[in-house]
């Protein structure tokens, strides 16, 4: 083995350690955490007491549902307009569509803190606020932009050819869009909506603001957690840890599409 | 790929008008409205010109959170960058291993950013945190809490954390797709480490790179949650950037004029930079 | 320069090898002279790049050994065996000009400033390319940086072998020939062993004085273009070289002489025909109509430019074509074929019949 390797092994164990800090603390009674005295790097007593308040009530585990629903219902809107809209930029030159590409790239330029202002009283206005689809709406300004970007260096990699093949063979339009052209670029679309989800999953700013009870999601329930006491660190780190899993989930499904998303370098 | 000429391709871009129009433009009206006017409620508008603007460039509130901003992106983006690359070098090629680091080192990039700041917060307790302990039992006397150089370097620490992974997969990702006949080439040319380095794989990076710095740039630029989460911009206004200070104003002190104005300051500057990042990675891309 | 000698080489990309068909190499044995312009032809997937590579040194072999000029390099590395390789697409330093390109490999071994511009003269005004000297190298075309990968193994004057790895793979067609004969000319001008591994039998047939053809991992015949044609030993060359290749007919041996079809067909090594299974084979290019021979209809006919490729049937089944030139008449119908007798020849499990050196050189 290179004696190279030593430095990715190192930076993997320091990005563990907080980690695993982080799930140590949440199988620790209150009590244990707040003994400065007796201070050690495993938990001395295992608990799962932080466990099950969260799973137990409603204010907490109604949080990740409420988040589990904005991030799907963004990232499957956000691939539904962008798909066509890629097809589009990859097919097609049209009038202003270098501008378009750029102004959308802007977009996810754009700071959130810009806009949780006028967010706010969009959404109030329209009647969504406090629902899970003014933050889903909310976080399609960053994600539309990155999903077009993604499938449209997808789709360019399949040549024009099938499309004309398509026709030639008397497919209509749709019928080739759905049933010939997505399951060709179907890593394309694993990577964006991998990209949106995870744009979503962790943004807080919007997602806290523009909730209030009915929609909470688990960034606002944990932050007010945080502000209040020490007393619910234990909580506060159970939380955490649930937050963990969906990313280690999603990223373990798509890891063999990611490498193409990164090598494409359009992240 | 040659593409047709085609106006009627806007139909198929029109949902994706309306919607980030919808999310951008709307607001943006709203942004400039009350960045030229001034109101005391009661849905009264005064026109107020530029003064929301000129208060804001002129204000030190506003000079120092730029200050912060431009010397903590700057901070972030010298360690990162390097640091990224560095281990992108040091990973092997192909293995066993290789999708289980990569997995592992792209952890942090999803976790929701409260999370990130409350494990920092959890770290770095000088009394019951892991890092804080540590540090302070070392003999340093650390307190993020309450030292603003403390606070910095904690800061620092949980970005580097959070994001050099972002840099690293990017630079992986650009490392794989070198063919070995350049490496095989150099070999044969008698070139040192040092020279493959600066002849084959930084050109060869060049692009990936760009879109690393560009977007490190930008997100450390507009940083929120996880500063607000770990240090609520404090002690004091020490860590309060620039995100951190526009909020204060919007939502905090619901001063609607200096907020407005000091958006589409903020914004303007990141149009900028966007637009020039682009410029050059387009001609990168075009240039023989 | 050197002479070089590949001695009992096999090779496996797998760590623990148990059966022939896990070595991509499977015994290789040949010896080259010193300035000698040689191919390496096959099919894709024969071991050519692998033997190349392993010649070069990117590659440690698992058995055997390489010598040049009788010294054993089988574990040094490239640059301590002093070759150069031309790869199949342009490997070039993008950053540098085509002068610091050139002069690359004579900066890292510490030539001076002053020789390496002589050198690197020279060499740009062998292969043209003065004109972009002090040019960006990433600005040329596919085909100038392809000669300037073979610019900084040339200027190198202490290379022992240049090797070549399907060079031409991404030169657009009409620049091949250009190309191609701009490699010739200089191997007979500066005479050093040039070793050119290629899947097109042009290539290898204008370019080399010997050709080394594989099959399947293994040297299946050794030659001069001429012996090749001629002379293939083994029915694989006949049938990769040669457009279209060559006839090959079932047959028997009775008597001494070979049998198609029941009809006697003259064949030299007839008589040395043993018990494996025989095969008749005959190049298009040396089979006429005539009156007498065996019976055929004609089946269909292409023209391919110069001359025409008629194919026949005969009562078997099994096809046989010929090369008719311009301005021949071509029968119709039933026809019958004859094989010129000194370019027949018989074939016994694939092998040339009687060959008592089987394999390599």
């Amino acid at each position: 083995m290179s004696k190279r390797y030593i430095v990715p092994l190192l930076y993997i164990l320091f990005l563990m350690l907080p980690i695993y800090w982080l799930i140590s603390m949440s199988l620790r009674t209150t009590n244990e955490i707040l003994d400065t005295t007796q201070f050690s790097f495993f938990p001395r007593n295992i608990t799962l007491d932080s466990y099950k308040t969260i799973f137990t009530d409603p204010t907490w585990y109604g949080a990740y549902i409420n988040s589990i629903t904005y991030v799907a219902i963004n990232t499957v809107l956000s691939i539904l307009v962008a798909l066509p809209a890629a097809y589009a930029f990859s097919r097609y030159r049209f009038l202003g569509d270098k501008h378009l590409f750029f102004w959308l790239l802007s977009n996810r330029m754009a700071p959130p803190a810009v806009f949780v202002l006028p967010f706010v009283n969009l959404y109030s206005a329209v009647g969504l606020f406090d629902t899970p689809w003014a933050v889903a709406l909310a976080h399609t300004l960053f994600n539309v932009p990155l999903a077009v970007w993604i499938l449209e260096g997808f789709m360019s990699g399949v040549p024009k050819e099938l499309d004309e093949t398509a026709y030639v063979d008397g497919y209509s339009f749709p019928y080739f869009f759905v049933r010939i052209f997505i399951p060709t670029i179907s890593a394309g679309i694993g990577v964006a909506a991998f990209f949106c989800f995870m744009f979503s999953w962790v943004e807080m700013l919007l997602a806290k603001n523009l909730t209030s009870v009915a929609a909470k999601p688990i960034v606002a329930a944990m932050t007010k957690t945080a502000s209040t006491s020490g007393y619910e660190l234990g909580l506060l780190a159970a939380a955490g840890v649930l937050t963990l899993i969906p990313g280690a989930l999603v990223v373990y499904f798509v890891r063999n599409h990611i490498a193409k998303g990164f090598a494409l370098g359009r992240v | 790929m040659n593409k047709i000429q085609n106006n009627k391709a806007w139909f198929f871009v029109i949902p994706v008008f309306i919607l980030v129009a919808f999310n951008a433009l709307v607001p943006l009206m709203t942004v400039v409205n009350y960045s030229i006017q001034e109101t005391f409620g009661n849905n009264e508008f005064f026109w107020a010109g530029s003064t929301w603007f000129s208060d804001i460039l002129k204000s030190d509130r506003f000079h120092d959170a730029l200050g912060r901003s431009l010397v903590f992106t700057a901070i972030v983006l010298a360690i990162e960058i390097p640091l990224g690359l560095g281990i992108a070098l040091c990973m092997p090629k192909k293995g066993p291993w290789v999708s289980v680091c990569l997995i592992l080192m792209a952890l942090p990039l999803l976790i929701p950013w409260n999370v990130v700041g409350s494990m920092w917060n959890i770290m770095a307790l000088p009394d019951v945190g892991l890092l804080g302990r540590t540090v302070n039992a070392l003999g340093i006397d650390y307190n993020y809490t309450r030292q603003p150089f403390s606070a910095w370097v904690t800061l620092i620490l949980m970005d580097v954390w959070h994001w050099t992974s972002l840099v690293t997969l990017l630079c992986y990702a650009g490392l794989v797709s070198i063919p070995d006949a350049y490496y095989q080439a150099a070999k044969i040319d008698g070139a040192k480490p040092l020279a493959v380095f600066r002849f084959i794989q930084l050109p060869k990076l060049k692009h990936v790179l760009t879109i690393a710095v560009l977007l490190r740039f930008m997100d450390s630029f507009m940083i929120y949650t996880e500063v607000v989460v770990l240090t609520g911009g404090g002690p004091g206004n020490s860590t309060t950037f620039l995100s951190i200070d526009l909020v204060k104003y919007a939502l905090g002190q619901f001063d609607l004029g200096h907020a407005a104005a000091m958006s589409l300051i903020y914004f303007l500057i990141i149009l900028f930079m966007s637009w020039l990042f682009y410029t050059l990675m387009m001609r990168e891309e075009t240039s023989p | 320069m050197a002479k070089i000698t590949i001695d009992n080489l096999r090779h496996s990309y797998l760590s623990q090898p148990s059966r022939d068909e896990d070595y991509a190499l499977k015994r290789v044995h040949l010896d080259w002279a010193d300035g000698g312009a040689y191919a390496l032809l096959g099919p894709s997937g024969c071991g050519k790049t692998t033997l190349l590579n392993l010649i070069s040194g990117l590659l440690p072999p698992s058995e055997g050994k390489i010598l040049f000029d009788g010294r054993d390099v089988t574990h040094d590395t490239p640059e301590k065996r002093n070759i150069a390789q031309v790869f199949q697409f342009p490997v070039i330093y993008d950053t540098m000009t085509v002068y610091d390109n050139l002069a690359f490999p004579l900066r890292n071994r510490g030539v001076d400033e002053a020789d390496i511009k002589t050198r690197v003269e020279t060499i740009a005004d062998m292969l043209e390319l003065t004109s972009t000297l002090k040019k960006r190298a990433s600005g040329l075309t596919a085909d100038g940086k392809q000669k300037i990968s073979l610019g900084r193994g040339l200027v190198r004057s202490d290379v022992n072998v240049i090797m070549f790895d399907e060079p031409l793979t991404v030169i657009d067609p009409h620049l091949k020939w250009q190309l191609r004969s701009k490699l010739k000319e200089l191997q007979q001008r500066i005479k050093r062993t040039m070793i050119y591994v290629t899947h097109d039998q042009t290539e290898a047939l204008t370019f080399a004085d010997q050709v080394v053809v594989m099959n399947n991992g293994e040297v299946v015949q050794t030659g001069t273009p001429i012996e090749l044609f001629d002379k293939p030993r083994h029915t694989f060359v006949g049938h990769f070289i040669g457009s279209p290749g060559m006839n090959f007919l079932p047959c028997d041996v009775r008597d001494g002489k070979a049998m198609v079809g029941g009809q006697a067909i003259v064949a030299g090594n007839a008589k040395a025909a043993g018990k494996g299974k025989l095969e008749l084979g005959i190049r298009p290019e040396f089979v006429t109509f005539s009156k007498s021979g065996l019976a055929a209809d004609v089946v269909k006919v292409a023209d391919i430019g110069r001359v025409r490729v008629v194919e026949t049937k005969l009562a078997s089944g099994h096809s046989v074509k010929l090369i008719v030139p311009e301005g021949d008449d071509i029968p119709t119908g039933k026809v019958h074929v004859s094989f010129a007798p000194a370019h027949t020849h018989v074939y016994e499990n694939s092998w040339l019949a009687g060959d008592t050196s089987r394999a390599a050189s």
